[in-house]
């Protein structure tokens, strides 16, 4: 195979000094998004459109994916040190790592996040050298039912983070179910309350940041004179080889979760993050440290995240075919040069893909070299005393909720939702669930109504697909696993993390 | 150093990396107005950044800047219940002289499925701009070979025929089938229509043959439709598009045409004077090279329209949404 030579050639075009440039600005651009909530990659290239107008095509797509990659690496900078996670990808690492950031470690989970980021996105780019043609014609064969079984598997695996007290897990997971049934996605108008502002449902965004950023700045505001203090350790600036140690089995376990998902078009970065949580959990030396700042926590779902942004490029590279409205935006960025995209690009234009890879090599080790010394910089923002800490939270959730929409609307319902999330930690509820019910809910139902809309309502389509009845078959052992384990040894469960993601 | 001082570092970057963002969320808003004639315009798109309606309004908006024809344009997307937000704040913009929104059928079709008081028909009508063919879109070895065997196919047993779109109920891709259907003498009630989250979706599902055929603008398929993975059985124009090989569906004996436009309007009460500046803004924007360019590199069909013509135009649109859609039990 001459991919090596062509890959080689691909660097020869992405290594000139005006698209390192652009790659150097993409990458910039990319992480400044990612850490402002809401503004979010796709929207950024969808309003860079225009430069396609006076910029090389070559340039523009080593533009924009600097930006798609740094988008995923910026989300979980404000996602630890904040607890705002500014893209939907990102709200799985805010668990952890808000939680080391408030520790003392937030340096080390930074690092983590990033080095996590670089190994993945490039073993993740890797793959799509080696395998996207083969690969994308596969994609295509999952339906509705493999869709909807894989998103039943993630649903089953957070399970296993409701928490001790399976009754407060529930109750959080139906709330973050119910907040998903807002909308008329269906076609039936549910819980709008006529509003066509609601019609639309509630970005996940909104709810991440309402209750991650809203609740807690509401609960520390309850109880600032009511507690000392408790300062923030200043901490080591660099990870310790425990802690490489600790991150790097979880960082290529993520990249194996985030990369296929990222290639299936119903995948996304969503769930491989919440799969990476879980899995990460269940295998972790020290569970009884998760829900107080794992750092295997932040290393999985970051590496997770990253994976499936290189992913994504295997279908649209391949076959034309975008999984993503950032990828989807980048597919129209190539079309206005009037370039066939679709089976064609690789064999038409190799050039250009080949040029695309080797920029996405050039990026992730630029992003590396950004954010790695920025790690303890970062880090110290923590420092700021409460109040005004608080205060830029509150201003950096709301204008991630606005930035969503644009809708003022919007600012209310962060509103009442931060309010629901002070609830919750009053009453002890876990909000990882709730968080999970509003990111799976909707993706259940709308596969499972495509799935029986075209089988005329037989049920028996869910498991008409072979990758359905593996993943089917996986539940079910895995769950008689747990039964005959539960009966080996009943009392096997330690009643300790409760307490803590009650303050989570 | 003192702990403010080693603070300041990361706010200073935070306060970069804000600049940088709105920056770019705010790109063409400035530039002071000199004079009436170039006065600025605000601009409301009913959808995100990237869809139709915003690709159309911007190069719109463009153009008519980098003509002069126009001061600078504030764009802002109003985004919501498929226009219906955007729209209903047109019409409470009554009287509103520099304001106008992009649109199209699509948002005629969500004021219906989502309840709305909001008539397109009750807005001032500027112009409509371009169109959109919708095609007919199968798998490479679909049994159906011309539009005959899909409507023998499809008459025999409506619930056999499998079709998907890239629009929700109310949408182009959904408003197609169903005229289509009532066309060819099926009942719409029967039409099998399964909803995809846009083109990319569809395009997947066409590729693994979940669905039997596939409604949408047939410029997103380009890339597999050259390549022989899929094919286009007919598209719904009065004429044959350039770049594809198919026939129109009136050729193939299915008596009906079907187009996805786009236009603008202002908001509803504005003076005649302020109609007729605006319709004269876009008439002089549709002679530019600049817009002959943006028509061509999106493989948009000019369909320029001001008027009388286009208000009739828009209020049988109105009409013809409002039929289908009721028949259907969803307005």
């Amino acid at each position: 195979m001459g991919n090596l030579d062509l890959l080689l050639e691909g660097f020869q075009t992405a290594l000139t000094l005006e698209n390192l440039f652009y790659a150097l600005l993409g990458v910039f651009l990319g992480t400044a998004v990612g850490v402002l909530p809401g503004i979010g990659p796709a929207m950024t290239l969808a309003l860079l459109l225009p430069i396609t107008y006076s910029v090389g095509v070559d340039s523009a797509l080593i533009m924009f994916a600097g930006i798609y990659y740094g988008g995923m690496y910026g989300g979980s900078t404000t996602s630890i040190l904040l607890n705002t996670p500014g893209e939907s990808s990102s709200v799985v690492t805010a668990i952890e790592g808000n939680k080391m950031a408030k520790k003392g470690r937030a340096a080390q989970a930074l690092a983590t996040a990033a080095i996590g980021s670089f190994v993945a996105g490039t073993i993740g780019t890797a793959l799509v050298v080696l395998f996207a043609p083969p690969l994308a014609s596969q994609v295509v064969k999952l339906g509705g039912p493999s869709n909807f079984a894989l998103l039943l598997l993630a649903l089953f695996a957070v399970t296993a983070v409701l928490g001790t007290s399976r009754l407060r897990g529930f109750i959080a997971l139906f709330l973050g179910l119910a907040i998903g049934l807002v909308g008329g996605q269906t076609g039936q108008q549910r819980l709008t309350f006529g509003s066509p502002l609601l019609a639309d449902g509630i970005d996940i965004v909104v709810v991440a940041v309402a209750i991650f950023a809203i609740g807690e700045a509401l609960w520390v505001a309850a109880h600032l004179r009511r507690r000392p203090l408790d300062i923030i350790p200043v901490g080591q600036p660099w990870m310790s080889r425990e802690d490489w140690g600790r991150s790097w089995k979880p960082w290529l376990r993520g990249t194996a979760f985030g990369f296929p998902f990222g290639a299936i078009p119903a995948g996304g970065a969503e769930i491989p993050t919440l799969l990476s949580y879980a899995t990460e959990r269940k295998l972790a030396k020290h569970p009884e440290e998760f829900g107080k700042g794992a750092i295997e926590g932040v290393a999985g779902p970051e590496a997770a995240n990253n994976a499936s942004a290189a992913g994504t490029l295997v279908p649209l590279l391949a076959i034309g075919l975008p999984t993503t409205a950032t990828a989807a935006i980048m597919l129209l960025a190539i079309q206005s040069y009037g370039i066939e995209t679709g089976p064609q690009l690789f064999t038409g234009e190799p050039e250009l893909v080949w040029a695309l890879l080797a920029s996405l090599f050039i990026g992730n080790t630029l992003l590396l070299l950004l954010n790695l010394p920025l790690a303890p910089l970062w880090a110290k923002l923590l420092q700021v005393p409460r109040p005004y800490l608080y205060a830029g939270i509150l201003f950096f959730a709301s204008l991630g909720a606005y930035s969503v929409s644009f809708q003022p609307f919007d600012l209310g319902i962060l509103l009442v939702i931060g309010l629901l999330g002070l609830a919750m930690r009053r009453f002890g509820l876990p909000v990882l669930p709730l968080i999970i019910g509003v990111i799976l809910g909707p993706k259940l139902e709308d596969q499972l109504t495509t799935s029986l809309q075209i089988s005329s309502g037989d049920i028996s389509t869910l498991w008409s697909e072979p990758v359905a009845v593996i993943v089917y078959v996986f539940i079910a052992a895995t769950l008689v696993f747990i039964v005959a384990n539960g009966l080996r040894k009943p009392q096997a469960e330690p009643a300790t993390d409760d307490k803590e993601e009650v303050s989570a | 150093m003192t702990p403010t001082r080693r603070t300041q570092r990361p706010w200073a970057i935070l306060a970069l990396a804000l600049a940088a963002a709105l920056t770019l969320s705010a790109c063409g808003v400035t530039r002071g107005d000199d004079g009436e004639a170039n006065r600025r315009v605000s601009m409301y798109i009913p959808n995100s950044p990237g869809g139709g309606y915003d690709l159309t309004g911007r190069a719109a908006a463009r153009v008519l800047e980098d003509a002069d024809i126009s001061g600078r344009f504030e764009v802002t997307n109003v985004i919501g219940a498929g226009g219906t937000v955007a729209m209903q704040r047109l019409l409470n913009e009554r009287g509103v002289d520099d304001l106008v929104m992009s649109m199209g059928l699509g948002v005629v079709g969500a004021t219906y499925t989502n309840d709305s008081s909001a008539r397109v028909s009750d807005a001032t009508p500027i112009a409509r701009l371009i169109e959109d063919q919708e095609a007919l879109i199968v798998p490479k070895d679909s049994p159906f070979k011309t539009i005959d065997d899909l409507v023998e196919a499809w008459k025999a047993d409506p619930q056999s025929v499998t079709i998907g779109g890239g629009s929700s109920p109310g949408g182009p891709d959904h408003l197609f089938p169903m005229q289509m259907a009532k066309t060819v003498g099926i009942d719409p009630k029967q039409v099998k229509y399964i909803v995809y989250d846009g083109g990319g979706p569809l395009t997947s599902a066409l590729l693994g043959k979940k669905i039997d055929v596939g409604t949408s603008g047939p410029s997103e398929f380009e890339g597999q439709i050259k390549d022989g993975s899929l094919r286009v059985l007919a598209v719904s124009g009065a004429e044959r598009l350039d770049n594809i090989d198919a026939p129109t569906l009136k050729e193939s004996g299915v008596d009906m045409t079907f187009v996805n436009w786009r236009g603008i309007l202002a908001p509803p009460g504005i003076s005649d004077e302020s109609r007729d500046r605006l319709v004269e803004m876009f008439t002089e924007m549709h002679q530019t090279q600049g817009w002959k360019d943006a028509i061509k590199r999106n493989g948009w069909i000019d369909s320029f329209a001001t008027g009388e013509e286009f208000a009739t135009f828009l209020a049988e649109q109105d009409k013809r949404v409002e039929t289908t859609l009721k028949e259907l039990g969803l307005a």
